[in-house]
């Protein structure tokens, strides 16, 4: 691969992906680099999710798939037997396609990364609840209201909550599975433009099934058909001059 | 337009015949319900339900049949609930759901199809005679535990499986363990199911004669039991005597009647019981 892309935080070398016989992801190699934001793009059915969910091993809980290939976390192949999945999982945070707060009232969520680590002082919870709140610009909205159940908030305000939840745990990576896909046209502006502002704290990876969303939040976007790479660039060369025609064919909609 | 009609009419028909099949369940329902009422409800008084039956059972009440169902209904809840809720935990959220998962579970479903008197004579070898617990509450109510024991676990498990994926995986995705997800972010939400199923099994279990008939179920007794070694009387095991067997029955009809009233009322109260729990802890979730 010859784009230049500084420091790579996460990195798959020839990533091969089964679902019992069925090959979904074949010798992918993608470079994630530190501090931007990577676009996954392509297809239905392309494995452009199943590439995300390997990164931080949330594929492992399915039965009857397997993973062959390397995936490098700071150059450290994340399934090394001495890499601690769980805190893998907390250094690579997930945002999914559906918001998915849970039945509990705002504070908990947000709250709840932390505890399950044992953080027990209030204060301390307090003040990380507020700043993960405002990272994901959902703080004015929600401030006077953390007890309520999250349940009542809007799909798009759940979306933020879910990325709040993310931010809590203080990960490196964020990862982020078509967040906008079940939210409508103003919440997803407004994720997009977290997404924007993530970045100079995290890296991001997002699997997105919308172009333009890919062209205005990403600085590097892949582009996937069939479980395979088809191409890599910087964002820019990837929607004005792409290398393969494939690409070209998708992103002009010829196809998809 | 003759089709239209002809449609409407097999509409009419079709809803005809599903509202006839419902009234006729419910009126026999309410039917058995009046009749049990109208001819337990004399029998029913103080005396009925606090003292002990006198002269050769034709008069005096039926509380040691009462306590009886109360202490092997305990005995059965603490087989039953603990071990059918953790059994269900387990094959639903860390048993690999292969082939031989599917065995079990489809086992579990059968054995619950097993009828009650064949639990009963197992209970009489195992525990009556094998692990010596004598005929006994004890054995009674660990005869009623197994045969409750694959309705709770399917009930739990049917609990556990309506809390949807997002939360485990949302939870692991934050980096909690798979028993921190489990604990926090499963169970909390699973737990109204799994008791309304539990104490729908209990009730069930409570008002069963076959599994204690050979287990620990005594005709009469004088005294109530004092330790889950001794005998016990039973509310469905004295009104099969008193229905059935005794020298008297025209005599103690009455009194039979009143101990079905008595009997019914006590599983609808735990039905109710079940329906009440599930609904506050519905609630303290929202």
């Amino acid at each position: 691969m010859n784009v230049e892309t500084g420091i790579a935080k996460i990195e798959t070398r020839d990533l091969d992906f089964y679902y019992g016989p069925v090959r979904a992801l074949k010798n992918v190699s993608i470079v994630c680099p530190k501090n931007r934001v990577t676009a996954i793009i392509g297809p239905s059915g392309c494995g452009k999710s199943t590439f995300i969910r390997t990164l931080n091993r949330m594929n492992d809980v399915i039965p009857g798939t397997r993973v062959e290939g390397t995936i490098l976390l700071d150059g450290k192949d994340v399934r090394a037997p001495d890499v601690d999945v769980v805190e893998l999982r907390r250094r690579v945070g997930m945002v999914f396609q559906k918001p998915n707060p849970f039945p509990k009232s705002i504070f908990d969520n947000i709250a709840y990364g932390l505890r399950i680590n044992g953080m027990r002082d209030k204060s301390k919870l307090e003040e990380v609840v507020e700043k993960s709140l405002r990272g994901s610009a959902l703080w004015d909205e929600v401030k006077d209201r953390l007890d309520e159940n999250a349940f009542a908030l809007s799909g798009g305000q759940q979306q933020r909550l879910c990325i709040a939840r993310a931010l809590a745990v203080e990960p490196e990576v964020i990862l982020f599975d078509e967040p906008c896909s079940a939210i409508d046209p103003i919440a997803t502006a407004k994720v997009e433009d977290l997404i924007e502002t993530l970045k100079k704290g995290y890296t991001v990876v997002i699997v997105t099934h919308n172009m333009q969303q890919a062209a205005r939040v990403s600085d590097y976007t892949a582009f996937m058909m069939l479980g395979e790479l088809v191409e890599f660039d910087v964002t820019e060369k990837i929607f004005t001059n792409p290398a393969n025609k494939l690409t070209e064919d998708y992103i002009t909609g010829r196809f998809g | 337009m003759k089709q239209a009609a002809q449609k409407k009419i097999a509409q009419f028909i079709g809803f005809f015949l599903l509202r006839s099949c419902l009234t006729i369940v419910l009126a026999v329902l309410l039917l058995f319900l009046y009749d049990i009422g109208r001819k337990g409800g004399g029998a029913i008084s103080w005396e009925f339900l606090s003292q002990a039956p006198r002269k050769g059972m034709t008069q005096g009440g039926i509380f040691p049949a009462i306590f009886g169902t109360f202490l092997v209904t305990l005995i059965t809840a603490i087989l039953a609930v603990p071990l059918g809720m953790c059994s269900a935990i387990y094959l639903n959220e860390y048993a690999s759901q292969g082939r031989l998962t599917r065995l079990i579970r489809l086992s579990i479903r059968n054995l619950s199809g097993v009828p009650s008197i064949v639990y009963g004579l197992f209970g009489v070898i195992l525990f009556v005679n094998v692990m010596r617990f004598g005929t006994s509450v004890l054995s009674a109510g660990l005869t009623l535990g197994l045969m409750t024991l694959p309705w709770t676990i399917t009930a739990s498990e049917e609990a556990l499986k309506t809390v949807p994926n997002s939360y485990r995986e949302g939870a692991l995705a934050l980096g909690a363990t798979k028993w921190q997800s489990i604990r926090t972010n499963v169970l909390p939400y699973a737990v109204p199911g799994m008791l309304t199923g539990t104490v729908l099994g209990l009730a069930r279990a409570a008002g069963e004669t076959a599994p204690i008939l050979f287990t620990g179920a005594a005709f009469f007794l004088p005294y109530l039991p004092k330790s889950a070694g001794d005998q016990f009387m039973a509310l469905p095991y004295h009104l099969y005597i008193m229905a059935t067997q005794h020298h008297q029955i025209e005599q103690v009809r009455p009194l039979a009647y009143g101990t079905a009233l008595v009997l019914i009322v006590l599983v609808l109260g735990m039905n109710m019981t079940a329906v009440v729990i599930r609904y506050k802890l519905r609630r303290k979730r929202r």
